[in-house]
């Protein structure tokens, strides 16, 4: 089924330990989470955000306020890939004007996702901060834009893939590295090129 | 998961899958609608020709603030003010159309098919908004939307359709679709206004609107045409409404937890009491606000195909 072979490069401890130090490091850079909010990019940012959430509710005793945000509306290749992605629901359920947000993904790359992901905030109000938190940073930006708390710095190469699962969706945690882009998933119906 | 086709000409031949896509990702887009600024770059330096060749309002604007929120730039062709009144052909204004590079053609028009035959001829997506008796694809869905919100499901609903089935493009989309996704569908209305062979859409068909509403989930009205007074459907108004009105009494015969619905707009006091119509169980205008969210979705998701198509035609040449 494979063709190469997949590498593991974080264990679900490693995961675990890497967000705990990201928690530190937010509150050790803030102190309190006065005005302080957490944002998950869907898909796998929301689960991460979600822990994250919890581990500060553990270090400080109330959890942050958390959103989730589907870039997709914002992305910029959207006139150029065949089949838009399914859009799942923004909820923000709290005001973000003047507000300092965590924004949290799980693999920074060329920084498009971030930076659609930064466009689509603004729309909905002027944070005073805007943060990056990611589990992964794989190298290879195309944007100016670099994430304020890493769990780990993998070199790749472009041709490679980096695979986040996490519990939540895929039933484990780890981080894989594959020699190549997977299939690509399957498509409702016949396409009508005419 | 992605439409299997660039337009979107009626619910006749859709998967409902694809009718799931639709509605799901409505649900997401409805959220751009609650926002401050209403507005969403993702159709940016797209055309959309609004090209309705019969009178309507709230199709239209429902359509216009649809595609401006996805920031897609928006001209409007209406039946007065394009060359269709100096005598130019369907197939020659809409080459003309063509010719000014639109991504979307949405289209209203008196006679069935039309939508169909422009899809033949052009190289944009072709929305139906309206095709004479024949579908409205939009209201179908965003029926869907709205009782889907109400109801969670739309499988195993009870659902009647009453009034005027025979001129109603709105009645056979909502049939179509509400039937493919497992709701039993009762029409109801006069002899006269009921159209042979309407029971082969996978429906029931009552003349008794006390049978037809018993025990139902979902109360849809349709608007009876002034127009059509003259062509002897119905002896009177009066007569209509006391046998297929919507009144208080008749309500108490569907399910407790009924809603009522109405594609607008309304006659009170004949198809529907006005009191009905604004009380708790009519969502006659969430239907209005759910049209936009759900005009966004068809935009956004048949965008993706257009991408799909051409990235295909790239390859091909």
């Amino acid at each position: 089924m494979f063709s190469g072979q997949s590498v593991q490069i974080m264990d679900a401890g490693q995961i675990d330990r890497a967000l705990s130090r990201i928690a530190h490091e937010i509150l050790e850079k803030y102190k309190s989470l006065d005005g302080l909010s957490l944002v998950g990019i869907r898909t796998r940012g929301v689960p991460l955000a979600q822990r994250l959430t919890v581990k500060l509710e553990e270090l400080t005793g109330t959890a942050p306020p958390m959103g989730l945000l589907d870039i997709n509306l914002y992305r910029d290749d959207l006139s150029l890939i065949a089949d838009h992605p399914v859009l799942k629901k923004t909820e923000i359920p709290f005001d973000i004007a003047g507000s300092k947000i965590v924004l949290v993904d799980d693999v920074l790359y060329t920084g498009r996702t971030v930076r659609a992901a930064l466009d689509a905030l603004l729309d909905l109000g002027r944070p005073s901060r805007i943060l990056l938190a990611v589990l992964v940073d794989r190298g290879h930006r195309e944007f100016p834009i670099r994430a304020d708390f890493v769990g780990k710095n993998v070199p790749t190469a472009r041709t490679q893939v980096v695979e986040v699962r996490v519990a939540e969706i895929e039933g484990l945690d780890e981080v894989v590295l594959l020699p190549e882009k997977p299939e690509r998933t399957e498509k409702l119906g016949k396409e009508d090129v005419s | 998961m992605s439409l299997s086709s660039r337009h979107l000409l009626g619910i006749d031949g859709m998967k409902p899958a694809e009718i799931e896509l639709i509605l799901d990702t409505a649900e997401s887009l409805a959220e751009v609608g609650a926002r401050e600024i209403k507005k969403v770059p993702t159709l940016r330096g797209q055309t959309v020709v609004n090209f309705f060749i019969e009178p309507s309002t709230r199709t239209r604007s429902s359509f216009e603030l649809a595609e401006k929120r996805l920031s897609a730039d928006t001209v409007n062709f209406s039946a007065s003010t394009s060359s269709f009144t100096k005598g130019e052909t369907l197939l020659d204004t809409a080459r003309t159309l063509e010719a000014m590079s639109p991504a979307f053609i949405v289209m209203r028009h008196s006679q069935p098919g039309a939508p169909h035959l422009l899809a033949r001829h052009t190289d944009c997506s072709i929305i139906n908004a309206g095709d004479g008796a024949h579908e409205h694809p939009t209201q179908a869905l965003l029926d869907a939307f709205t009782i889907r919100h109400h109801k969670k499901s739309l499988a195993g609903l009870r659902v009647a359709i009453v009034g005027d089935i025979l001129n109603s493009r709105v009645a056979r989309s909502n049939v179509l679709l509400l039937s493919r996704m497992g709701a039993e569908v009762t029409v109801c209305g006069p002899p006269t206004l009921i159209p042979r062979g309407m029971e082969l859409l996978a429906c029931n068909v009552l003349h008794d609107m006390d049978e037809a509403i018993e025990g139902v989930d979902v109360v849809m009205m349709l608007r009876i045409q002034l127009e059509r007074m003259r062509g002897g459907f119905f002896p009177s108004f009066r007569e209509y409404a006391s046998l297929y009105g919507l009144n208080p009494r008749r309500l108490e015969r569907a399910a407790p937890d009924a809603i009522v619905m109405h594609p607008g707009p309304m006659n009170r006091g004949v198809e529907i009491d006005g009191g009905i119509a604004d009380g708790s169980r009519s969502v006659i205008r969430e239907q209005v606000t759910n049209g936009i969210a759900v005009r966004m979705a068809v935009l956004y998701l048949l965008a993706g195909v257009r991408t799909a198509g051409e990235a295909k035609r790239e390859a091909v040449a």
